[in-house]
């Protein structure tokens, strides 16, 4: 399968169906908006550092779109430089967290017997223990200074509910013809797992990494809200745990300040799900239906 | 088949099984997380007795080894033993901060509260998300399907700490319809614990924001999958077979297709219960609410090792336990599971 085959397949057709789907047409354009907004957004807006006593708790003006922090500075550019961070860190645990699962996750399925056994069984008991105090726990000991360690602890723990998925996946693809016939034809196993069933599932991947980022998302704002990520920078979790810890929270006048990165990360979250979802409609409808 | 491989293949066996052996797995990884860690605990508090109260390395040992009921002249597999053995017998240490309090009392404190809030928020948004996803899947197309649809898709895809600190704002601070510092903690002081209805309420009115927060985010995602797995049931043959016979419209809407639709669910409701647990450690945060997930989280920001330590191991704990109890549920209300084994 060439390059162009693959990009037609994960990127044009889904494109094409999803403008069918009004509810995931809808999250595709914000979740477009927001990663422009993010990537391109801070070479246009700079991010305002500059305490201005005189301007704090502004209501939005022509100025000041979002109006102004508890120091009075400018909340929509904090916006517009906030999550550049969040969604890069959640990108990353979420590509960790889908190579692991696809790769033990579809040797799973194919292997079988006892090595299938033996990594469902361990899947399982991670499964099992509650994530988030996990983190939380890790982020305790390991000094998470910068934002790549953050996104790889959070991938390394992200995967077994994916690896089940795939797994099942996987198995429903084995049984069928053409997968079959390559087994007659004597292809090998290596070449049956990535030439023939991956590329099947191609688009149920990229779901998979889509739904991967949100739950990173869930855990890296947590950690960073809990005050548990000390590295510098400047991204929504950080305004959150700045406008709780020093409760701003508690100001009426602090609406437009404590809302705006809570609206930002929320949108985000609801349009990737929203997006993800519908994709997942078309590619797979017996699953919709299934779960 | 002999008795032995009777019991292997029984599935309330494999359950224990599985469910003991994760329990020991995470207090093993937690013994060598303290222990092994580059600057672990244990080192970093002898350090500071040293250097803050001027006692020498003997001593300081001796104190540390004493708050982590550690033997640390043992050898690491004898150390981790003895480890073991005190937490089979429930004890986990001393707390670095409030010195001389047990781990455990501390435990049987807090945990309570995270076990009645949780568990009531999953009875409420169980119960509740299932309802409104039967009347949203028999109207389907209709505006109420719509809207509680929509509704229910931005609720599920939102963080619960978030939907927390919007419920705190918008009903505590910019409605002002509770009062959010009063409420913080699980009961208020000066009440006495027991079956007075003033109790009672002071408990609930303490609890009300967490449970708000849990069953404000957790009921979407059952109206949305109990939408679907109605759907996919009203189409199976024995429902099309019981409007055959002319069965009551109530009773093929209960006993056929909302006991069938129901099934798939209750795995999603181990899972649940996991996530909750787990995210205890953020909610109870943001609302000052005293339960095991506060504790973890205020342990982990003073660095209370031990407490930090015993906490992760008894909330996880109560995940498996939790998970066991509704493996046991599921086989009762799905036989299949229990003959076909895994």
């Amino acid at each position: 399968m060439g390059v162009k085959n693959i990009l037609k397949k994960i990127l044009i057709e889904p494109l094409v169906i999803i403008s069918r789907d009004k509810a995931g047409l809808v999250g595709f354009i914000v979740l477009l908006f927001i990663l422009l907004l993010s990537f391109i957004g801070p070479y246009f807006v700079k991010l305002d550092t500059e305490v201005k006593l005189d301007k704090i708790y502004q209501f939005p003006s022509r100025e000041h779109i979002l109006g102004t922090d508890n120091q009075g500075r400018d909340i929509f550019s904090q916006i517009v430089n906030g999550g550049k961070d969040v969604i890069i860190v959640a990108f990353l645990a979420g590509l960790i967290s889908t190579l692991i699962a696809v790769s033990l996750g579809s040797l799973s399925a194919y292997a079988g017997g006892l090595t299938d056994t033996v990594i469902m069984f361990i899947t399982e008991i991670i499964l099992t223990i509650p994530q988030f105090p996990l983190l939380a726990v890790l982020a305790a000991f390991v000094r998470l200074t910068n934002p790549t360690m953050l996104a790889f602890i959070i991938g390394f723990l992200g995967w077994p509910a994916l690896a089940r998925a795939i797994r099942s996946q996987v198995l429903s693809i084995k049984e069928r013809d053409y997968i079959e016939a390559a087994r007659v034809l004597d292809l090998g196993r290596i070449h049956i797992i990535f030439s023939e069933i991956l590329p099947n599932m191609l688009s149920y991947i990229v779901i998979s990494l889509i739904m991967a980022m949100t739950g990173a998302v869930y855990s890296q704002v947590g950690l960073i809200i809990l005050g548990l990520v000390p590295f510098y920078g400047h991204n929504w979790g950080l305004m959150i745990q700045l406008a709780w810890t020093r409760g701003a929270i508690f100001y009426k006048g602090s609406i437009f300040y404590i809302l705006s990165p809570i609206i930002a990360i929320a949108l985000f979250q609801w349009s990737a799900v929203t997006f993800t979802r519908s994709l997942e409609g078309i590619f797979n409808p017996r699953l919709r239906a299934g779960e | 088949m002999s008795r032995f491989k009777r019991l292997i293949s029984n599935y309330i066996f494999l359950r224990v099984l599985r469910a003991i052996l994760t329990i020991f797995i995470v207090a093993t990884l937690t013994f060598f997380i303290v222990r092994l860690m580059p600057g672990n605990p244990i080192e970093i508090y002898i350090g500071q007795l040293m250097s803050q109260y001027g006692m020498s390395f003997q001593d300081a040992k001796n104190q540390a080894a004493a708050l982590f009921s550690i033997d640390l002249n043992a050898p690491l597999s004898k150390q981790y033993i003895i480890y073991m053995r005190n937490l089979l017998r429930g004890d986990f240490g001393v707390s670095f901060l409030s010195q001389g309090t047990p781990v455990a009392l501390m435990i049987s404190a807090y945990l309570p509260w995270t076990v009645f809030s949780v568990g009531i928020s999953i009875l409420i948004s169980f119960t509740l998300g299932i309802t409104l996803g039967m009347l949203s899947a028999y109207k389907r197309g209709s505006i109420f399907d719509h809207i509680m649809s929509t509704i229910a898709a931005i609720l599920s895809a939102i963080p619960n700490y978030l939907i927390g600190i919007l419920l705190l704002i918008i009903i505590g601070v910019q409605l002002g319809l509770i009062p959010v510092s009063a409420m913080r903690g699980t009961v208020s002081p000066g009440i006495k614990p027991g079956f007075t209805w003033i109790f009672i309420k002071d408990v609930f009115s303490h609890a009300l924001l967490p449970i708000m927060t849990y069953v404000v985010s957790t009921v979407g995602g059952w109206m949305l999958s109990m939408k679907s797995s109605t759907l996919n049931t009203l189409g199976e043959d024995y429902v099309t077979v019981a409007k055959a016979r002319g069965l009551p419209e109530s009773r093929i809407t209960f006993a056929y297709v909302g006991r069938n639709a129901l099934l798939p669910l209750f795995t999603s409701l181990t899972m649940q219960m996991g996530f909750l647990m787990g995210g205890s450690a953020l909610i109870e945060s943001i609302f000052v609410y005293k339960g095991i997930g506060w504790a973890l989280g205020a342990s982990i920001a003073q660095r209370d090792y031990p407490v930090m330590q015993a906490v992760f191991l008894i909330i996880t704990i109560a995940v498996i336990v939790a998970n066991f109890i509704a493996d046991l549920l599921y086989s009762k209300l799905d036989p299949r599971i229990k003959i076909g084994g895994e």
